[in-house]
């Protein structure tokens, strides 16, 4: 007994680990979930063809074309503005949903449930103050990235459609947080709505039907921030998506971003 | 099909016209052929012999079945084949570009948590439609449509402004028919847009800072930001 034991190799803990982990990256499981090119996949080399792989098999990273100019990667030409504002927006579903949870948007409700936001629910006031900053951060960074893609003259043929696009998108951007604005039914939101929605009353034609429809009454009440909310929860939200997924899709379509200069 | 180039043509005559002039001569040894930059310019005249016709004369080149392999045209690359693709510099996105974008992420999130953490979001009073602040204002993004309203008849400020600047915005990319993207070209365009912007960028900053009690000028400085603003 004893001799059988000294004959086999002693393997150490350590070795057996590696060896389970060889014998599971090696496995159907594993090989099923990181298609090839995953960096986690068993003898992962950074090649060319991994390196096309990476940005080819994922679901996330094949907004990307494979190879991109050599200056787009440049961070002083971009600034990064368009993908931040995309990554606010997710930072902002992401967060909304959180405040989803805690919010009923109704009259008597809706201000007690943001100040228990603030005072009984964990992470509630740091969770609310990301989702409004992040909103005041995406208005500008939009705007920013408006600006950027003008000085660029990325505006120009054959660009000219995904640059309406971008407008729609920073008048959905303005209609998301304005929409939003009413929503803490605070002496702020009541009254910065009342200013904002006066102005709509002005449009011709149609305006005051607009600003009735948007009140849900001739007077902001307890309608209106029902609609506010399903319009800031569910329907902007939707429609940018879609609008936004057009927009990717163009920058590709349209040859990649613009430049250089 | 692409036009024969006019130097091949006088190529192809002036060797024309040198093996008519050795045939009338009477020279019979083949006469070295031009030969510049190698092979391609070994051309339809090559085995241009004494003899009068082409098929009667064996070229050179007689394979063991008897087939015969001779050089009819040289079409240089480019008269033919028009290439569009530029070969550009180009570089794999991943790992240059996801990189870059990770961390842009990365600092976003940090700038944002901890801002979030020191800086808490505005919350007054429940509304109360009874008692109406002084200002009343609305959100800072559309506080220079405020302020223009408090200039033009509603229908100027709140209509015709923001409709004709919004639609002119839309359609720059078909209005602007300058297709060069360096800002020494289009200096016009770009003094166009910088107005624009700074119109609105100063309009909202005097809303937001220089506008007080009942909407009147006041100093930021003097009365202090808190009773004036808030986002």
């Amino acid at each position: 007994m004893a001799k059988r034991l000294a004959d086999k190799p002693r393997v150490s803990p350590g070795q057996r680990l590696s060896q389970r982990w060889d014998k599971m990256q090696g496995g159907q499981v594993w090989n099923s979930i990181f298609r090839p090119g995953s960096i986690f996949r068993k003898g992962y080399t950074d090649s060319p063809r991994n390196r096309s792989y990476v940005v080819m098999n994922s679901v996330l990273y094949h907004l990307h074309p494979v190879k991109v100019k050599r200056h787009a990667v440049k961070v002083s030409y971009t600034l990064c503005l368009g993908g931040l504002s995309f990554f606010l927006f997710i930072i902002l579903t992401v967060t909304g949903i959180f405040l989803m949870f805690f919010y009923r948007p109704t009259d008597v409700q809706a201000w007690n449930d943001i100040k228990s936001l603030h005072t009984s629910v964990t992470f509630g006031l740091l969770v609310r103050n990301m989702h409004r900053w992040g909103a005041h951060l995406m208005v500008i960074s939009v705007f920013l990235h408006m600006a950027r893609v003008f000085y660029h003259g990325a505006y120009k043929a054959p660009r000219e459609f995904n640059w309406v696009i971008g407008v729609i998108l920073l008048t959905l951007t303005l209609l998301l947080s304005f929409t939003g604005y009413l929503l803490p039914w605070d002496q702020l939101a009541l009254w910065a709505v009342t200013v904002g929605t006066n102005m709509i009353g002005y449009s011709p034609v149609v305006g005051s039907q607009v600003r009735f429809v948007l009140l849900g009454g001739v007077e902001i009440g307890p309608e209106t921030l029902l609609r506010w909310y399903v319009l800031h929860v569910l329907m902007f939200p939707f429609v940018i998506v879609i609008f936004m997924a057009v927009h990717f899709w163009r920058v590709r379509k349209d040859g990649g971003i613009s430049g250089p200069l | 099909m692409a036009e024969i180039p006019e130097h091949l043509l006088k190529r192809a005559q002036a060797a024309r016209d040198a093996a008519l002039a050795k045939k009338s001569g009477g020279g019979a040894e083949e006469e070295a052929a031009p030969k510049e930059g190698g092979s391609s310019v070994a051309t339809a005249e090559r085995p241009a012999t004494a003899e009068a016709t082409r098929p009667a004369a064996p070229p050179p080149s007689v394979g063991a079945t008897g087939h015969t392999q001779r050089l009819l045209t040289v079409v240089k690359a480019g008269s033919i084949q028009d290439v569009k693709a530029v070969p550009t510099d180009k570089v794999h996105v991943w790992p240059h570009l996801l990189l870059v974008e990770f961390c842009a992420v990365l600092a976003m999130t940090a700038f944002l948590l901890v801002f979030s953490t020191f800086v808490n979001a505005p919350l007054l009073g429940a509304a109360n439609y009874n008692l109406t602040p002084n200002p009343s204002k609305a959100p800072w993004y559309f506080l220079g449509l405020q302020e223009l309203l408090k200039m033009f008849h509603p229908m100027v400020a709140g209509v015709a402004i923001p409709g004709v600047g919004l639609a002119g915005l839309a359609v720059a990319g078909y209005i602007d028919k300058n297709p060069s993207n360096k800002p020494e070209d289009r200096k016009f365009a770009i003094a166009l847009f910088t107005f624009f912007i700074m119109f609105w960028a100063v309009l909202v900053i005097i809303g937001s800072f220089f506008r007080g009690e009942g909407f009147n000028y006041i100093l930021p400085w003097r009365q202090g930001v808190h009773e004036i603003f808030d986002l």
